[in-house]
């Protein structure tokens, strides 16, 4: 019976540690803030929880357990809501989310609301059936 | 095994504190920041365990309440030049 919760426990914290691992590379390499947001909310939900799942499995029946399932619940309640804060801000501020594919454009230039900057020109790659 | 966890959680640190910065926009700072504070109450309860003292849990939970706090303050304060401003322009808000 102890192995068994052991080898629950080394496959959540794995777990946890290797999206923890896929939410940092997609920081790293996402081209726009929106989309660094959602390699964010990899970290902020999958991740920590499942690390914190790990640790209850570990812990079994005790004050720890509670403290870390209160810290689960809170985590998971206020992560998204600073993610939507910080998205709300950046969208008053004039940013506007990458929404289709150039791979001519450097795409870590940002498009301004009312800016000429990065205007797509969807004349000779209209992804319609009437073009091709 | 916690302490492949905790390097997993150190590795994802240092990526993200490369995005905090070279970030090109604030909001990919403030974006970073948070999630570095989630990381750090990740690795102070994986420590506690490690080090077999589970009483960092206490400072982790103090940490994640300030980080929240932290991350919604900063984002206001980025947007309208103030903490105590209200949300909209006309719409007083709830303050």
């Amino acid at each position: 019976m102890e192995i068994v919760l052991d080898i629950i426990s080394w496959a959540l914290l794995i777990c946890g540690g290797v999206f923890c691992i896929i939410g940092g590379i997609g920081i790293i390499r996402l081209p726009d803030v929106f989309t660094r947001m959602h390699a964010a909310g990899i970290i902020d939900t999958l991740g920590a929880v499942a690390i914190f799942m790990g640790l209850m499995v570990q812990a079994g029946f005790t004050l720890i357990t509670v403290k870390l399932a209160l810290m689960t619940i809170f985590m998971m309640f206020t992560n998204p809501t600073a993610t939507h804060a910080v998205a709300r801000a950046a969208l008053g501020e004039g940013l506007i989310p990458l929404t289709y594919d150039d791979e001519d454009e450097d795409l870590s230039d940002y498009v301004l609301a009312d800016g000429e900057l990065l205007e797509p020109d969807t004349n000779d790659k209209e992804p319609g059936p009437s073009k091709t | 095994m916690f302490a492949a966890a905790a390097a997993a959680v150190l590795v994802t640190m240092g990526l993200v504190l490369v995005r905090a910065i070279k970030g090109p926009s604030v909001y990919d700072r403030i974006l970073a920041t948070s999630n570095f504070g989630t990381l750090t109450v990740v690795l102070i309860a994986i420590v506690g365990f490690l080090s077999g003292r589970p009483e960092f849990l206490d400072i982790a939970l103090v940490y994640a309440l300030i980080n929240f706090i932290g991350a919604i303050a900063v984002s206001k304060f980025v947007q309208f030049g103030g903490v105590a401003h209200p949300l909209g322009k006309d719409d007083p808000g709830d303050i």
